[in-house]
């Protein structure tokens, strides 16, 4: 049969520490000087906290629906070291660890989730989007920024983030495409987590890997264990060298799981089983970065318990004072539409405005 | 035989009913076999009908209604959904360029009998660009016909009447109103035809149109209506083609009409109902014909959501207001 010879596809997963922190590939073990390994680690340990906590207050009625990131920080945490202040991000809308990492504070990304569109500002020069919530789209905006980017000659590359089941969606062909036939500084991070809420990822797509989605544009793909923060990070290194050499963009598949539901409002135990998650449990980025670490004396017990204690009330803090803070006006929902407001909304803002005052709202 | 069901449960019935009496229905989406939808609407099909006729399909708006275009040309009668209306952007090309056109162009070769189910609309503090009514944008596209329940009754046999149409039908639901409350459903098959208005209330004083989760709205503030005022309540059920002779025949009567609406206000779907009225009432009226609506602004996150929303209070407001219109 003639098809025969086209059908393989060479699949090595990249990796560097195995589940226990142990270096197996000490090759590729990066040169990243122990203040950034410190603070890779404990963004990932904030992250979690953070994220954990919210879907306490979830449960209590007191946080809105959100996506949790738990089981993925490595995968995020891990290309944020490797990139520059300059340095793009544009999230999908599981990147908690990313945007800790660059600087979001957890108030923002809190606030966001909270139902308030303050949690999109980021401030100026962050270069970061807000939360991408259609699926898929945000990769061209990536592009975009990229193309800006190779315009300017500002050397600033881009990293973008999309999940298993974004890799569906056309617009992620089509900004893949577009940035691969402009050579654009664009660093795509698949993140496979497995599911696209109740879709495995077997029946997202019959490729083999989604890596190898890159080879239909041209462009290196790169299939990395996304658990380990270190191949995350030499990986992305080598990408965003690449891109700023103006050699075009490249495509990573990390592979990773999502321990925690889709959103708050999934059900997760309707579609795969105790067992599976117990076994990526075992795989926890946070267990193979702490060993890691304290084998290199970075890290240990006591240090551990310290930030533990101290990043619970500074989580438990932060998100007391988003409770705290008022609910966009009427003034707020209507003056960000235009940059200007027209007439005919100030007289729409101020028929809304008396309609509430004679007990017309809640 | 009458059965007590929620609006979700009605159109869940209804998917069954017609899935069972003809083999050529085929369901399917995101997260719509297997686990039977986001929000269950679709629940128990895939056990009952097999996994070749209720499916999950990849996150890929434009291939789950392309694909249904090429469904319908082969034959099937197809039932994607979109998880929510605020993602069926990237189908949206499938639905003005090829669905809504397929019939006309082919001279009548190609029938596009294709029901695209979408939970629409807000009140239910959910993430951004999860709480849109979007019903203009296919009201717009000439070709399409565009169904809005607002009771479980109606969500049942219009469904029946969707999937058996051969026109392609949106067919929005309230997902606010979901589970909101439980009415006497037959349990038998029947169908609602498309097109038809429903008078829900008669009355001589003001002539309220609304629909979805609104009318639900409406009905509260009439329940808590302390004036004496009479309030003819209409549900044109079908968005498009809307039934204007039912809605013209009460205004005729009232003289005053009250459109409501969830969708914001430029050229929602009270403006074309006002323009017939202009058209075909213009001398009967007592009142400028009045518009309670969203305003003209994005959605707000959950926090500023009220500020957006229409509720009894407000409609309760202009009901007075209008019933007291003077020159």
């Amino acid at each position: 049969m003639v098809l025969d010879n086209f059908k393989d596809w060479k699949m090595e997963t990249f990796s560097i520490l195995d589940k226990n922190g142990k270096v197996t590939n000490k090759e590729k073990e990066p040169k990243i000087d122990n203040d950034t390994l410190v603070k890779m680690y404990k963004t990932m340990v904030y992250t979690r906290m953070a994220d954990e906590q919210a879907l306490k207050y979830q449960r209590q009625g007191r946080m809105l629906t959100f996506a949790p990131v738990k089981g993925q920080e490595a995968a995020q945490v891990g290309p944020m070291a490797a990139s520059d202040k300059g340095d793009w991000l544009v999230p999908a809308f599981r990147e908690m660890a990313a945007m800790l990492y660059k600087g979001v504070p957890l108030q923002k990304l809190y606030l966001y989730w909270y139902g308030n569109e303050q949690g999109s500002h980021f401030g100026e020069g962050s270069h970061i989007l807000p939360v991408n919530v259609p699926i898929g789209s945000q990769v061209n905006h990536a592009a975009g920024i990229a193309y800006a980017s190779k315009l300017k000659e500002s050397g600033e590359a881009v990293i973008a983030f999309i999940g298993d089941g974004g890799t569906s969606h056309g617009e992620f062909h089509e900004g893949m495409n577009f940035a691969g036939v402009f050579d654009l500084p664009l660093v795509t991070i698949i993140q496979n987590n497995h599911y696209a809420i109740s879709t495995p990822r077997s029946k997202q797509t019959k490729a083999a890997s989604l890596a190898q989605k890159a080879h239909a544009y041209g462009i290196p793909g790169a299939l990395v264990d996304g658990n380990d923060p270190l191949a995350m990070y030499v990986v992305t290194k080598a990408a965003l060298e690449r891109a700023k050499k103006g050699e075009g963009p490249t495509l990573i598949e990390a592979l990773t799981y999502r321990l925690g539901p889709h959103t708050t409002s999934d059900d997760p135990t309707i579609y795969r089983s105790d067992e599976e998650v117990e076994e990526w449990k075992k795989k926890d980025p946070i267990i193979r970065m702490y060993k890691y670490l304290s084998n290199r004396n970075l890290w240990n017990k006591e240090k551990e318990e310290t930030l533990r204690k101290d990043y619970k009330k500074e989580i438990q803090d932060t998100f007391k004072a988003v409770e705290k803070l008022p609910a966009p006006t009427l003034d707020e929902v209507f003056d960000y539409t235009y940059t200007e407001m027209p007439e005919y909304l100030q007289r729409q803002k101020e028929a809304r405005k008396a309609q509430a005052k004679s007990g017309g709202d809640r | 035989m009458m059965a007590e069901m929620t609006l979700l449960k009605a159109i869940n019935t209804a998917l069954h009913e017609q899935m069972e009496k003809d083999d050529s229905v085929v369901v399917y989406g995101e997260d719509a076999g297997y686990e039977g939808g986001v929000f269950r609407v679709t629940a128990g099909l895939q056990k009952a009908f097999g996994e070749k006729r209720v499916f999950d399909t990849p996150i890929s708006e434009a291939a789950i209604l392309g694909s249904a275009v090429g469904m319908a040309v082969a034959g099937l009668r197809p039932v994607p959904e979109i998880q929510f209306s605020g993602f069926m952007f990237p189908g949206y090309n499938q639905i003005a360029v090829h669905l809504a056109r397929m019939h006309n162009r082919s001279r009548g070769l190609y029938k596009m009998p294709i029901t695209i189910r979408m939970p629409y609309g807000g009140g239910v503090r959910a993430l951004e660009h999860h709480s849109e009514s979007l019903e203009t944008l296919f009201a717009h596209i000439p070709g399409l016909k565009l169904v809005i329940p607002s009771t479980p009754y109606d969500a049942k046999g219009l469904m029946a009447a969707a999937i058996q149409s051969d026109d392609p039908v949106i067919y929005m639901e309230p997902k606010r109103i979901y589970r909101a409350f439980k009415q006497e459903v037959p349990e038998k098959e029947y169908t609602i035809p498309l097109g038809k208005a429903k008078v829900v209330q008669k009355g001589e004083d003001i002539t309220l149109v609304a629909w979805g989760a609104m009318m639900h709205e409406a009905r509260k503030a009439l329940k808590e209506l302390d004036e004496d005022i009479s309030v003819e309540l209409i549900d044109p059920r079908t968005i498009s083609p809307i039934d204007t002779d039912t809605i013209m025949e009460s205004v005729k009567k009232t003289g005053k009409l009250l459109v409501v609406h969830e969708a914001v206000k430029t050229l929602g779907i009270g403006a074309e109902i006002i323009s017939r009225a202009n058209e075909e009432a213009f001398f009967r009226l007592e009142a400028p014909p009045v518009r309670l609506t969203a305003p003209d602004i994005i959605v707000p996150l959950p926090q500023g959501e009220h500020h957006h929303m229409v509720d009894k209070e407000r409609i309760k407001q202009e009901i007075k207001k209008l019933a007291s219109f003077e020159e």
